[in-house]
Parts: C-alpha cells; sequence; structure tokens
C-alpha cells in the first residue's frame, strides 16, 4: 500500500496557528531580560518550532522508528561536534607566566 | 548450484559495448567498473608525487625539487590519495559491485543517483587536477589556517572546490547503499544473515553521510575567505584557527575510518574464504563496525594535542581514542580465531588478507602509542606519525583493496588470474611496503619532521632504505596492473564459483548478467554457511 | 494489482517498497543537510560564547520586524507545501498547482525581503567587502558577527532558491497531470526539502535576530 499517512487539513492549520503563536511569543520574550536564560529559552522555542513541522508537515507521525531515527541522526551527530568543540574552548587555560 | 562457464550467454559486459552504453549505465556493476579505472588513474598520479618525494629524500640536502615544489609534492599526494583513491576504492568500487548482489537484489535503490555519483567524482578530480595544472597546492592536504587563507598564493580556491565537489560522492553513495541495504535485502536475507562485507559498508556508509558534510561546509569556508577573505578564523577579527582544525578534524578523524571499515569487510570476506570457515564471533565483529563508526566521531581531537587546545579536552580525547581502538581489536581477534582450525589455502586473496592483520595490527598498536598524550607531544609531526598512518592506508586499505580485486575478479570479468603472478607480486608488495614504511617509525623516533624536503645527514641511511623500499613497493603495484589488465582478455575462464563459496554474489554465472540473478534468490542460511555446503556436496558426491 | 506493477521502477519488487525507499532516501540527505548547516552553527556558537558582547550588539543592527516577517512567510510556505502535498494524494490536481505556486511566490517573497535587507546594510555601510565601516566604539568582533550572518543566511538562502525552482518544476508536471495519487513522490520528497529550508530558518532566525533586545 502507497498511501502513507495524512494529516488532514485541519492538523495542518492548527499546526500553522501553533508556529505562528510561538514565533509571536519569541519575538516578544526577547525584549524581556531574562538574563542568561535567553539562549535557552529561544533554542527550546525553536526546538519546538522544529518539532511541529517536522511531526505535521513533514509526517514523521505516522512514519516508522526508522525515519524518526534517520530524523534525529543529524542532530544527535551535530551535538558531538558542539559539546567537545565549546569543551575545548571554555576550558582553556593560560599556559605560563601570562602578561 | 555452480554454473559453468557463460561466455556465450548475455552478461552485463557483452549486453552491450557501445561508449554511451557505459557513460549513461545505471547498473552497479559497470558504475563499479566506471569507478575502478578512475581510481587507478588517480593512484597512479599520487604514487607518482610520492615516488618524487623519495627521490629527493634519498639525500639530505634539498637538491632534486624547490622547496615549495615540495610542498606542493606531499599536498598533492594527499589530496589526491585520499579523496581520489582510498575514499572511494573499496566501497564504490567493491561495493557497488557487490552489496546488491550479496543482498540478492537487483540494483541499488537509487541507480541514477549511483551514475549521477561517479560524474560528480569526475568533476571534483577536474577541479583538482585544474588546481594541479594551474600551479598546484603548498598547504598540506589538511588545509590550516591562517596559511591556506590569508598567506598561500597558491590555487586554494580551485582545490577546495574540488574537494567540496568530491565530496557530494560520498555522500551520494552513502545515501544508495544505507537505503539500499535497509530496503532491497532478498527474502530470507535477514541483517544477520548478511555478509560482514555488507556490514562494514553499512557503518561506513554511515560514517560518509554523517561526516562529509562538515568537510563540504568547512572547505567552502576556506574557499571563501581565499577568495572573499570572509575571515572566520582570522586573528585579526576574532577568529581562531583553532576552531578550523575543530571542524576539518570532525570530519577527517571519521574519514580515516571511511577508509579503513571497507577493507575490513573485505578481510572478513577474503579470511573465511580462503579457511572455509564461518567468522568468529559474526555479530560481534558485525556490531564492532558500528562502534568504530560512532566512536570514531568522538576523537578527532587527538590530532590537536600540540595546536593549543585545552588540556581537559586533549585529557578526553585521549581517553576515548583508546576507546576507540578496542572495536577495530576485536575484529583482529575474530579474524585470527576464524583461522584457527580452519582448512587454510594460501592462494594470493589469503596473502593479501593475512599480510593485512599483521601489518594492521602495527598501524593499530602504533595508532594506540599516538593517543597517549605524553607521548604524542614528541613524535608529533614527525615520521612516526607518517609511518602510522601508512601501515594503515598502504598496509591495510590498499592491500585489502587488492585482495579483494583478486578474489572478485573472476566474478567481475569472467577469467581467472594467473596464480602464481598473484602470490608473486604480494609477497612484493610486503616486502616493498615494510621496507619503505618500517624505517619511518624509527625516523621519527628519532626527531625526524614530516613535511621537510632536507633533513640531517645521520637521518640518510633510514631515508635510503625507505626509498629502497618505495621501489619494490612501486615494482609491487605495477605487477598486478599488468598480469590483471592482461588476464581481462587472455586469462583462464572462471566458473561460476571458483571459491565454493556460499555467499550469494557466487551463486551466478561469471561474469554476471545484467539483473545480477537469473531468479531472484530466496535466502535460507547463515551467511559463511559452509557446514551446509559442505553437506551438500558429501550429498551430490554420495 | 497488475496496473500498480507496471508503475514501479525495474529494481524494485513493489510500490511500496519504492516509496519507503525514495523517503528513506531523501530523510538521509537531510540528515546530511543537517549536519552542513550544522558546522555553520558550531562556528557561530563558539563564537557566540567567547563573544557575548559581540554577538549581543551585532544582533541589535539586525531588523527585526524584516526577519520576523519573513519567519512568518515561510511558516505560511510550509503550511502551502503540505497542503499541496494533500491535494496531490486526493487528485486534486488544480488546488495542488495551485498551493505550489503559492509555496513559490511566499519564497520568492522572503528572498525578497532578504535582498532588500542586505541592501540596506550595504547603504549603511555594514555589507562585508563592499565599503565595510563599523560603527565607532564597537568591538572588531561585530565584524565576525556580521560577516556570520551574511554567510548564514545566504546559504540558506541558496538552498530556499533551488526550492523554489524545484516547487516551480513540480507546478509544471503536476498541471501536466504527472501526479496521480498512487504516484506522486516527487511532490512528497521536495516538500521534505522545503520544509527542511524552512527549519532551518527557524533556529536561524532566533539565534541572529533575538539575542539581546531586552
Amino acid at each position: 500500500m502507497s498511501q502513507e499517512t495524512t494529516s488532514s487539513v485541519r492538523t495542518l492549520i492548527l499546526s500553522f496557528l501553533a508556529l505562528m503563536v510561538l514565533l509571536a511569543l519569541t519575538v516578544w520574550g526577547s525584549f524581556i531580560d531574562v538574563g542568561a536564560w535567553r539562549a535557552t529559552v529561544a533554542v527550546v522555542v525553536a526546538i519546538a518550532k522544529a518539532l511541529i513541522v517536522m511531526i505535521f508537515f513533514m509526517h514523521l507521525k505516522g512514519s516508522n522508528r526508522l525515519i524518526w531515527t534517520v530524523a534525529g541522526a543529524g542532530f544527535v551527530w551535530l551535538s558531538f561536534l558542539l559539546i567537545l568543540t565549546i569543551g575545548d574552548f571554555v576550558t582553556r587555560v593560560p599556559i605560563g607566566p601570562g602578561p | 548450484m555452480e554454473t559453468t562457464l557463460s561466455e556465450s550467454k548475455p552478461n552485463y559486459l557483452n549486453i552491450s559495448t557501445t561508449i554511451r552504453s557505459w557513460l549513461l549505465t545505471t547498473d552497479h556493476k559497470r558504475i563499479g567498473i566506471l569507478y575502478l579505472v578512475s581510481v587507478i588513474f588517480f593512484f597512479a598520479i599520487a604514487g607518482t608525487a610520492a615516488a618524487m618525494m623519495r627521490l629527493e629524500l634519498l639525500t639530505p640536502r634539498g637538491d632534486l625539487v624547490q622547496p615549495e615544489t615540495y610542498n606542493k609534492l606531499f599536498t598533492m599526494h594527499g589530496v589526491i590519495m585520499v579523496w581520489f583513491f582510498m575514499i572511494p576504492a573499496i566501497p564504490a568500487v567493491l561495493g557497488n559491485f557487490f552489496i546488491p548482489m550479496m543482498i540478492g537484489a537487483r540494483d541499488v535503490a537509487f541507480p541514477k543517483l549511483n551514475l549521477a555519483s561517479w560524474y560528480v567524482f569526475i568533476v571534483g578530480a577536474m577541479f583538482t587536477m585544474g588546481a594541479v595544472v594551474t600551479g598546484g597546492i603548498d598547504t598540506g592536504w589538511t588545509f590550516y589556517v591562517p596559511y591556506s587563507t590569508l598567506y598561500s598564493n597558491t590555487s586554494v580556491v580551485i582545490a577546495t572546490a574540488g574537494v567540496f565537489i568530491v565530496g557530494f560522492s560520498s555522500i551520494f553513495t552513502g545515501i544508495n547503499f544505507i537505503v539500499t541495504i535497509h530496503k532491497m535485502r532478498a527474502p530470507g536475507m535477514t541483517w544477520f544473515r548478511l555478509p560482514l562485507f555488507v556490514w562494514s559498508n553499512y557503518a561506513n556508509s554511515l560514517i560518509m553521510v554523517l561526516a562529509t558534510p562538515i568537510l563540504a561546509i568547512t572547505v567552502l569556508l576556506i574557499g571563501l575567505d581565499h577568495a572573499f577573505g570572509i575571515g572566520f578564523f582570522d586573528p585579526s577579527t576574532g577568529g581562531d584557527p583553532i576552531l578550523y582544525q575543530h571542524l576539518f578534524w570532525f570530519y577527517s578523524h571519521p574519514a580515516v575510518y571511511i577508509m579503513i571499515l571497507p577493507a575490513m569487510g573485505v578481510i572478513s570476506e577474503l579470511i573465511s574464504a580462503f579457511s572455509r570457515s564461518r567468522v568468529f564471533g559474526y555479530k560481534v565483529v558485525a556490531f564492532s563496525s558500528l562502534a568504530i563508526a560512532a566512536l570514531g566521531f568522538m576523537v578527532w581531537g587527538h590530532h590537536m594535542f600540540v595546536s593549543g587546545q585545552s588540556p581537559y579536552a586533549s585529557t578526553v580525547f585521549s581517553f576515548l581514542s583508546f576507546v576507540v581502538a578496542v572495536p577495530s581489536a576485536i575484529k583482529v581477534f575474530n579474524w585470527t580465531a576464524t583461522l584457527n582450525k580452519g582448512h587454510i589455502s594460501f592462494k594470493t586473496p589469503m596473502l593479501y588478507a593475512l599480510g593485512f592483520i599483521g601489518l594492521f595490527t602495527v598501524g593499530g598498536l602504533t595508532g594506540v602509542m599516538l593517543a597517549s598524550l605524553a607521548f604524542d607531544v614528541h613524535v608529533t609531526d614527525t615520521y612516526f606519525v607518517v609511518a602510522h598512518f601508512h601501515y594503515i592506508m598502504v598496509g591495510s586499505t590498499v592491500m585489502a583493496f587488492l585482495g579483494g580485486m583478486h578474489y572478485w575478479f573472476p566474478k567481475i570479468t569472467g577469467k581467472m588470474y594467473p596464480e602464481r603472478w598473484g602470490q608473486f607480486s604480494a609477497i612484493i608488495i610486503f616486502v616493498g611496503f615494510n621496507l619503505t614504511f618500517f624505517p619511518q617509525f624509527i625516523l621519527g623516533l628519532e626527531g625526524m619532521p614530516r613535511r621537510y624536503y632536507a633533513y640531517p645527514p645521520e637521518f640518510q641511511v633510514l631515508n635510503v632504505a625507505s626509498t629502497a623500499g618505495a621501489s619494490i613497493l612501486a615494482i609491487g603495484y605495477i605487477l598486478p596492473l599488468l598480469y590483471l589488465v592482461w588476464s581481462v582478455f587472455k586469462g583462464a575462464p572462471a566458473p561460476g564459483n571458483p571459491w565454493n563459496s556460499p555467499s550469494l554474489e557466487w551463486q551466478s554465472t561469471s561474469p554476471p548478467p545484467k539483473d545480477n540473478f537469473d531468479e531472484p534468490p530466496v535466502v535460507t542460511h547463515e551467511a559463511y554457511d559452509y557446514a551446509h555446503m559442505a553437506q551438500a556436496q558429501g550429498a551430490l558426491d554420495g | 494489482m497488475a496496473e500498480s506493477q507496471s508503475l514501479v521502477a525495474h529494481h524494485f519488487s513493489t510500490l511500496e517498497q519504492e516509496h519507503d525507499a525514495e523517503t528513506m532516501g531523501m530523510w538521509v540527505f537531510l540528515a546530511t543537510e543537517v549536519l552542513f548547516f550544522g558546522g555553520l552553527f558550531s562556528v557561530y556558537t563558539v563564537y557566540r560564547v567567547i563573544f557575548p558582547g559581540a554577538w549581543d550588539a551585532g544582533s541589535r543592527i539586525l531588523d527585526l520586524n524584516l526577519g520576523t516577517l519573513n519567519t512568518a512567510v515561510l511558516l505560511g510556505s510550509s503550511l502551502t507545501m503540505a497542503l499541496a502535498l494533500h491535494a496531490a494524494k486526493l487528485g486534486n490536481r488544480r488546488t495542488m498547482v495551485f498551493f505550489l505556486l503559492v509555496t513559490a511566490s511566499l519564497g520568492t517573497l522572503f528572498l525578497g525581503v532578504k535582498g532588500f535587507e542586505y541592501y540596506h546594510k550595504y547603504t549603511e555601510h555594514l555589507l562585508p567587502g563592499l565599503g565595510f565601516q563599523l560603527p565607532n566604539g564597537m568591538p572588531v568582533q561585530v565584524g565576525l558577527f556580521l560577516r556570520m550572518y551574511f554567510v548564514m543566511t545566504a546559504l540558506h538562502a541558496f538552498h530556499l532558491f533551488v526550492g523554489i525552482g524545484l516547487v516551480l518544476v513540480l507546478a509544471v508536471f503536476g498541471w501536466r497531470g504527472k501526479f496521480t495519487p498512487l504516484k506522486h513522490s516527487p511532490v512528497e520528497l521536495i516538500g521534505l526539502y522545503w520544509h527542511f529550508v524552512d527549519i532551518v530558518w527557524i533556529f536561524l532566525f532566533p539565534l541572529l535576530y533575538l539575542i539581546d533586545r531586552s
């Protein structure tokens, strides 16, 4: 059967509205001083939006586990690069006598 | 089960002989041959660069070429060998040809993408050759900044364009193999009945797909920087050259696993075929390929121990580098156990496989030595490192490639190669290789730096030995080129299954028909089922 | 069954296998794109961690209104792309072509707004390479931020441009009746690519425009 899952039109439109709400939230939120959390908040909302697009627009919902794995793999591997590279930069210590 | 000679039957070779039918083929077998011709050509070019380097190093003074020329020679040797031989050779030649057959499929999942990957390879090669003819590049194959972006006035942009393009060839091949192995297996071919060559290429494809995009973005940034001065890694605008190294090695360390994993897959096939045994610990070997693929992404910082990287990061990378050696070692143990009580025959492919095991062990152990921080700071950028990676790349991968080419030669061409010449050449290569590269370990320990065209006179004896070895090695490589080409035309006709292997690719004629099998196979046995074959043979005889 | 059998490509056994393989292939390709952009995001992140002040300042230079507008435009285009696919599955040719054209238009609108932003930066002497001049007192790393902004958004724009081309090709083929409820995988696969380009912007927007406007 070549009929894969179909999100209904209603689901698609609701997803779009949710995305717009999240967009408004992040823009409005950037004017609020949340201090050190602002990067986290922004990224978390972006992840939420991305998940909505992936699950409803890209039909991850209803796809098999293999597709979910492929969808996530790129991000997981990217995290290796990010974590270990940033780990280098934040643990740099000055060696030898400083100026 | 053994099919007889089939020269007169239509097969993938004689079904159409026009140039157009070759250049527009979507047959994975023909695409494998297109790649074969290409990679041999580039191996010869990069090998010539190496020959010139070894000639220069016969004498302590620089007297054969200019220093700038020497820099260009080692750069082009590295660039061409890595991207136009080592990475594509086994996957795009042997993998392309045999993965569909081993899983019982008619072709790969995306045959047109397969052809596209070869054309992309050729375009990338054209750009890189373009860099060569416009003066070459002298940055080292590692393109370190700020030299490659700010100071080198060689053809950096053209070369990085070539590398950028050829990366997509890898990516396309990787996508094709991953989907093919998941979706195109014949009925009954479960994951754990797959030959280990397929497992290795699967794991390798994961690496190709996940690592190569980072190479692409990195060389794109180098090219843009050299051309437009975008300066992401330029200290004068706040950039950090070490960040370039992180990005570059995040790809290039997994790249070395791209260069070895398919070779390990070949060795699993050869060891089992020529000891007529099931590979010992099949599942462990299969999972070790996946482990190498995953762990290989977490160790790149061991190329940067002396770069200014934080010592804490270096410690983590060092530890993980010890860990990644484990799955490779497991494979060596399992191959050795496979030999135990096997029915061994010393045909040419087996000689290459046995050589692989010994040389890979040396290369691997010296790798573990290099993973050790305290040792590495003394030998970094010396010939010790050069020897280490050549033991893996030449002593292991190239030997596996040659072993695989001989093993599968009857299937690919329908002809047998001359066994005595094969064995003789294998021994020449083994001797030549060790004479070339073992002295380099000692040179490195004594402090001879790499990428230098001159050296202190006390290093001359070992350098002369190394060059002598290189000339023997060159002869060793030329011999198979000659007798294999000769065999294509004049070799003895090959039967369908000259090695009596139970693997699916041998259950077909030599050469195979265009759709690989006359009837789509149904699989009912485990991989390497020699016991069953012996039973069936006994039933036939009895 | 026999009719659908003739629709299957030669090396596949069933339509389902073909569809599964194509879908998986596109997802694997998108994983490579995640890493391709991810390399740039990694460079961005490292510098943001070590130059937080410059990143704050750089972010405020960018035009928030245009950025927000563009985000909404692209999110809308994902909706219309999904609606086009929905129509394809039902065999509604005209509806499908309509939504494909709307998608391409929204994508083009995005590029237009982006082009305008770039031009605006050029007039402010903030386009690297063309009379670039940082305002007085700004740390030199703000220039690094701006260069990252241009490279990241230009790479994204290039991907979007390719996407628009592909969607227009789909519209042409769709108009000619090439897609049926049984066989319309190009619409689905290019749709996946389009959504991916949207997702890249979903991350680019807050990371570039919304760092600190408090």
